[in-house]
């Protein structure tokens, strides 16, 4: 017979070790702040403030206009003069300098010709992420030239939806609450009850009326609730420090994370089965976890994987919580309208639960 | 007695080539308290073990107040209780949290959960212990609170696997109390040890080696039946002693028990005394020699002859 007070107790009992546990206890609130900040701030695929060098051998107005107009685009900052070709090719090869903006004595005339490019940039071509925000700004070029026409460079500008800064981080955080309960939830499930096996507290738990079901389900409740605290930790630091905007309901949001923590819950719980010790379930984590980060869609777009690739990641609640947790966040959907990503996560859920409760066996071989 | 509390038939257990436990045949009556003597390593865990139903036999069967393990045993969860040989309680909570935690996994009424709690804390010590957190106990007091857990239900079996191996000889005393005031209100316990003094106090006992059964009675019987005369002998130079008499055919074995030898010998030699004095004279070995009654050490020595 199931019994709910079982559960209660066994979910009682987990609240009691975590109070006690500092360390886990600090890792609840200290992962999701120190991986929000790491990400938000160190991960910043916006490149900014490269430093710069500029030889201008034109000394027009029209090229000391373009080395401010580089400048004001903030993608460099301009750090020194360079003497000659010679000196601008050392401070790159010194790593002094990213960028390298060199302006030829026949400024005026190719500007005037508009065949070939007006000015040089001079680039590190060992960093790609350098390189692709050097490549945005050889559009400068264009700026200079129609400067008369200055409406026609806007109809060409890029018009991002949805991010119209096209400001990575925005896209980054809603994300990111995924991505630190694939590991948390996974983790803390994972050893809450290899660490009963390793204490040698199992022999006696397994020896008692308890049955699996009431175990793991005891096991899990109080996780969902620290799966809640992390994902309102990361989502308010996004507000606060990143300005990310919340476009669709607050409640959808919330009762996505639950679906969402809950089977990425029994994952921990599987793992639980396989492992001997503790460190064996943090490997395997890791090994579930790097997966899920790289193919889910966060690191690198979900179309531009190979099809096998795609069909693994449909597996992943991670996947299909990035899809619901973008379009609400970002572009506001309603959670009705998701549902095609909401019943994976159910069935992923059903699946690795009953597969949990199957495999832990009240034995000892 | 009616029904036994527990019956094996070649209860045998492997580990990979290691047989932990080797055709044992055994019946272990109720209300008493039944001892399992052996060495480390003799299966006495194990055996305990197959009869909560945490591990499955190899070869053989047992049943437990009627049924059949690992299979039934979940039917037995509430008649059973079981102290493990490693402390298995939650080091991380509190005297009254682990009581109150097996108190509510066991689903024991809830109206008098404090009052049965509090008992348990008062019969077993513990009251001016209750927030104390388990971990931080001396060895006598966690093993009194695992008794305390392992009887919180009111088993009608219980199984004590090495339960005083952290506990000074006042203490044990104490706890033998514990547990004949059980077995007086009709408790089972099966207790494994080994300590002689302890397993002298059983009122059965199966002595094991090797995961073999090779005794098994009341520790009187077992004195009694043992077939050998045990033969005292004290001298300067144990080690040449025994080398001495083991060149005897009547002499079974020798084997140092403190200061002294005991020597067993083949009942059928009439004057012990006088072979053995005779033997260490010629041998220029001086010893005083005296014959004495056996102990269950002469009878798990008798009884892992081969
Ligand atoms: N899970 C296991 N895997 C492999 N071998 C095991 C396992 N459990 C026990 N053994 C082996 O089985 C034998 C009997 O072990 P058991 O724990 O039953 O002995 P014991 O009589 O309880 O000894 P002790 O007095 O040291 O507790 C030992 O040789 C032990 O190494
Ligand atoms: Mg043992």
């Amino acid at each position: 017979m199931f019994s709910l007070a079982r559960v209660f107790a066994i979910a009682h009992k987990e609240v009691l070790h975590l109070r006690r546990d500092r360390l886990t206890g600090g890792m609840i609130a200290g992962i999701p702040i120190i991986m929000t900040l790491l990400f938000g701030y160190a991960i910043n695929q916006d490149v900014r403030h490269l430093r710069a060098a500029f030889l201008d051998l034109a000394n027009t107005s029209g090229s000391r206009a373009l080395v401010m107009d580089a400048q004001a685009t903030q993608v460099v900052d301009i750090v020194a003069r360079a003497k000659s070709d010679a000196d601008m090719l050392a401070m790159l090869r010194r790593g002094d300098i990213s960028v390298g903006i060199f302006i030829p004595p026949d400024f005026e005339r190719r500007l005037a010709d508009k065949t070939e490019p007006v000015a040089q940039l001079m680039v590190d071509g060992g960093d790609p992420i350098v390189l692709s925000a050097a490549r945005g700004l050889m559009d400068l070029r264009i700026g200079i030239d129609k400067r008369d026409a200055a409406q026609q460079v806007h109809t060409f500008a890029l018009r991002a939806f949805y991010n119209p800064e096209r400001r990575s981080v925005v896209f980054i955080v809603p994300g990111l609450t995924g991505v630190i309960l694939t590991l948390t939830m996974v983790l803390f499930t994972a050893i809450a009850i290899v660490r009963e096996r390793e204490r040698g507290n199992l022999e006696l738990l397994i020896t008692t009326p308890v049955q699996s079901l009431e175990l793991m389900v005891g096991k899990i409740l109080p996780y969902i609730l620290i799966g809640y605290i992390q994902v309102s930790i990361i989502l308010a630091l996004g507000v606060w420090l990143f300005n990310v905007p919340v476009k669709g309901s607050l409640w959808d949001f919330y009762l996505a994370v639950g679906f969402f923590v809950t089977s990425t819950l029994t994952l921990g719980l599987m793992i639980s089965t396989f492992a001997a010790s503790q460190f064996q379930a943090f490997q395997m984590t890791f090994m579930t976890f790097l997966p899920q980060l790289l193919l889910s869609g966060y690191m690198f777009p979900f179309e531009g994987m190979p099809k096998a690739a795609q069909w693994i990641a449909e597996v992943f609640p991670l996947t299909h919580f990035l899809r619901i947790v973008r379009g609400i966040i970002l572009r506001g959907a309603e959670l009705g309208e998701m549902w095609h990503h909401m019943w994976p996560l159910a069935v992923f859920f059903a699946v690795m639960m009953s597969l949990a409760v199957l495999r832990f066996r009240k034995r000892l071989d | 007695m009616a029904e036994p509390a527990v019956t094996t038939h070649g209860l045998t257990r492997r580990f990979g080539n290691l047989t932990a436990v080797d055709h044992v045949d055994l019946t272990i009556p109720k209300a008493c308290v039944y001892g399992f003597l052996g060495p480390n390593g003799s299966g006495k865990s194990t055996t305990i073990r197959m009869f909560c139903g945490l591990l499955k036999p190899t070869e053989g069967h047992a049943e437990v107040l009627g049924l059949r393990v690992p299979e039934d045993a979940e039917k037995l969860r509430t008649r059973i209780g079981y102290m493990t040989q490693r402390f298995s309680l939650y080091e991380d909570l509190s005297v009254v949290e682990n009581l109150d935690f097996l108190d509510r996994v066991y689903r024991l009424p809830r109206s008098s959960r404090k009052s049965r709690i509090d008992n348990q804390l008062e019969r077993f010590h513990l009251d001016d212990r209750r927030d104390q957190l388990a971990g931080t106990m001396s060895g006598g007091q966690k093993q009194r609170l695992a008794l305390a857990c392992a009887t919180l239900h009111s088993p009608e079996l219980l199984f004590l696997d090495e339960p005083t191996s952290a506990v000074d000889p006042e203490s044990r005393r104490e706890f033998w109390e514990f547990l004949f005031e059980m077995v007086d209100q009709g408790t089972t316990i099966l207790v494994s040890t080994h300590f002689m003094d302890e397993a002298e106090r059983c009122h059965q006992l199966a002595i094991l080696d090797e995961g073999r059964l090779v005794a098994e009675g009341a520790p009187d019987t077992l004195k009694d039946n043992l077939g050998a005369t045990v033969v005292e002998v004290a001298g300067d130079d144990s080690r040449a002693i025994h080398r001495r008499l083991m060149t005897l055919d009547a002499v079974y074995s020798a084997s140092q028990l403190g200061t002294r030898l005991h020597v067993l010998v083949d009942p059928g030699v009439s004057a012990p005394e006088e072979l053995i004095d005779a033997e260490l004279k010629r041998a220029g070995l001086p010893a005083t020699i005296r014959r004495v009654s056996p102990n269950l050490e002469d009878v798990f020595v008798m009884a892992t002859l081969d």
